[in-house]
């Protein structure tokens, strides 16, 4: 993939906190992240890992007790970091990034009808009016996929069904003509069968109007479908970055061990899960070292003591963990992970790129 | 081989509605199954498919229209005396979903646990709860102190053993777990998931595991059965249902798995349930076991498709 190369947006170092109740929280904890013009991301974490203020803050759109401490956002030439004002920010907001949120019940108008609710992003990022937007309205639901859409334009949400909310929701994030579409978790909220349609529509608009995707999700089975790249995040910070088969099947982080390994896919039926004992840090106090050091039964002692840089694997893949310096003891990944090693290095024989395809 | 199993909960029948009589809604149509003693039996179909009708039916907060629900071979389902209620009340309990909405958050973790034994009939002395209400909290990985915190001190992984506990200490032989872990984090889920099992192990539970989520029902349940609005379309042990699935609606609901495997989940070839594909006019659908332990609703031409597709696969 050769429009791999140029970085659309570009985050560097970026420090974000929030004071509530006089407390401090580090929610995004020195993150560096690039987006490649038309790939898909996916950024994959636990709920509280900040992912999802992550995302907020691409379209400043955190609440007013949340500020950037330092860091930079690199957009078009501009620093979306440094950006205070509303009106600032509408320049960005739907018309260069757009986002698909989680449950489309909430995020829809019950009391306007959903062909007003397009209309309204129409008449504001593309300046159509009248009849042409009315046109312009059903043209776009009848993209994603929704049937008879003169008719369905002047009925309401409740009158929709979740996946195709869903599917509205997408049609007025698109009626912007973004460049980049954000999706907060946009299946979690609906069934496995409409789930599927729904990534499948949203790839089917990426490719159409050549968008960079950034997906949210904790389910790395949709990640495994949908993905060119995968950022791992725990505690505010991201701890392994890759490609697809890279981070699925070459993970180096403990962190990404333990999640491939919890999973109840991998399981044997009779025996116990792989379990991540205790839960993720209080980001209220400060982490010192590896912010999964006190969950890792492998944990080393410098692990609590310093952070760990970035150590690069390849030049795509990197992760934040001591196991990768030289000097680190060998330790072994579970069981779980070392068949899937064994499953990536059969397909590297055979070509690496077949995940990527 | 089923024979030789015990049978503890019964479902004959059972049809739950709602609204007026005049214009009923029909959220579980004529529902058949039994649930052996110590197994997990799984529950499966998308949102309004009725798989949570059933649940609250069993635990009699729905009210069954027709039909009888039997547990341990005594009816549970339409009017019981006091007693009987006690003890049915008593011998089924429910783990919810979602475990940041079904906690009290005004009342402490000790009295959301030991609400059930403020119940009549129970005879205990304050000491008595407090000790029982420390081993429950015990049994579930939590320290006996929670007991006097509120929820809101407690992660999502901790409310749901919270949940957990209220229905244990009530002694329960039969546990409904709806959706038990789909509000949960993927490293918590793991975590609950053990211990259900562990507890089972231990005490000889029954479950029945409501969910949406196949790849968890499959590692977790013994029998599956899949729901479709109102209907039980096909039954039979997990590995069975995995292996050959009959009726296009299960075969679209385990093509959609999503599987943590980038090559397996984009060369999945997707298939979509349309119900009109049934021509159910004049040959009405019957359920059928068509093989040892596994049930399937059709009609006679669609039976003879499946027991072909049966034979070939053997």
């Amino acid at each position: 993939m050769e429009k791999n190369d140029s970085v659309l947006l570009s985050i560097q170092d970026l420090n974000f906190k929030f004071t509530l109740r006089g407390q401090v929280l580090h929610a995004i904890r020195g993150i560096s992240l690039d987006v490649y013009k038309g790939e898909s991301l996916a950024i994959v974490g636990e709920s509280g890992s900040g992912k999802s203020v992550l995302v907020k803050t691409l379209m400043g759109l955190n609440d007013q007790n949340g500020y950037i401490e330092s860091g930079k956002i690199l957009y078009n030439g501009q620093d979306l970091a440094t950006f205070t004002t509303d009106k600032q920010w509408q320049a960005i907001r739907g018309r260069e990034i757009a986002m698909v949120l989680q449950d489309p019940m909430t995020s829809l108008n019950p009391l306007k009808t959903i062909g007003w609710q397009i209309k309204e992003a129409l008449e504001l990022h593309q300046n159509l009016h009248g009849a042409a937007a009315d046109a312009a309205v059903c043209e776009l639901l009848a993209e994603v996929g929704i049937p008879d859409p003169q008719r369905r334009a002047k009925q309401y949400p409740h009158e929709f069904s979740g996946g195709m909310r869903q599917r509205v929701v997408i049609a007025i994030a698109m009626a912007c003509r973004p460049k980049i579409l954000i999706c907060d978790e946009p299946t979690t909220a609906l069934d496995v069968t409409i789930q599927a349609q729904i990534l499948g529509l949203i790839k089917q608009m990426q490719k159409k109007y050549d968008l960079t995707t950034i997906y949210i999700t904790h389910d790395l089975g949709v990640v495994a479908n949908v993905a060119d790249r995968i950022a791992v995040m725990y505690a505010g910070d991201i701890v392994e970055v890759g490609s697809c088969a890279e981070v699925f099947y070459d993970p180096r982080h403990p962190y990404t061990w333990a999640l491939l390994s919890s999973l109840p896919q991998l399981g044997v039926k009779g025996e116990p899960l792989y379990s991540i004992e205790g839960t993720p840090p209080n980001l209220f106090h400060e982490v010192r070292g590896d912010a999964f050091a006190p969950r890792n039964p492998q944990a080393l002692k410098i692990d609590f003591v310093k952070r760990p840089p970035m150590f690069a694997v390849s030049p795509t893949h990197s992760a934040r963990t001591w196991l990768l310096d030289p000097r680190a003891p060998k330790v072994e990944p579970p069981e779980h992970i070392r068949v899937l090693r064994e499953k990536g290095r059969a397909l590297k024989l055979t070509g690496e790129g077949t995940a990527n395809a | 081989m089923p024979d030789t199993r015990k049978k503890l909960l019964e479902l004959d029948h059972v049809r739950v509605q709602f609204g007026k009589k005049r214009r009923p809604f029909v959220a579980v149509k004529d529902v058949s199954f039994d649930i052996y003693q110590g197994e997990t039996f799984g529950l499966v179909g998308e949102s309004g498919s009725g798989k949570t009708t059933i649940g609250r039916a069993i635990i009699r907060a729905n009210p069954v229209a027709a039909g009888e629900i039997r547990f341990d071979g005594r009816r549970i389902s339409g009017k019981l005396s006091a007693q009987e209620d006690r003890q049915v009340t008593r011998d089924i309990q429910m783990i919810f979903q979602d475990p940041m909405s079904s906690l009290n958050e005004r009342a402490k973790v000790g009295y959301i646990v030991a609400e059930g034994l403020y119940a009549p009939g129970h005879h205990l002395t304050e000491d008595q709860r407090r000790e029982k209400v420390a081993k429950a909290l015990s049994d579930v990985g939590l320290l006996p102190e929670f007991a006097s915190r509120f929820p809101h001190e407690f992660s999502g992984g901790q409310r749901q053993r919270i949940g957990i506990a209220r229905a244990l200490i009530m002694e329960p032989r039969f546990i409904v777990a709806d959706e038990p872990i789909s509000a949960l984090d993927m490293s918590i889920r793991a975590q609950v998931l053990n211990l259900l099992s562990a507890l089972q192990k231990e005490r000889g539970l029954t479950y029945l595991f409501i969910a949406h989520d196949l790849s968890v029902v499959r590692f977790i349940c013994d029998r599956i059965a899949v729901i479709h609005k109102g209907d039980i379309v096909e039954l039979a042990e997990s590995e069975q249902l995995f292996a050959h699935p009959l009726h296009p609606y299960t075969r679209a609901l385990l093509s959609a798995i999503p599987q943590p495997d980038p090559i397996a989940e984009r060369s999945k070839k997707l298939l979509v349930y349309d119900p009109a594909c049934h021509d159910y006019t004049q040959d009405k659908p019957v359920w059928c076991e068509i093989e040892p332990g596994h049930f399937v609703l059709g009609n006679q031409k669609e039976l003879d498709g499946y027991r072909e597709s049966l034979a070939k696969a053997h």
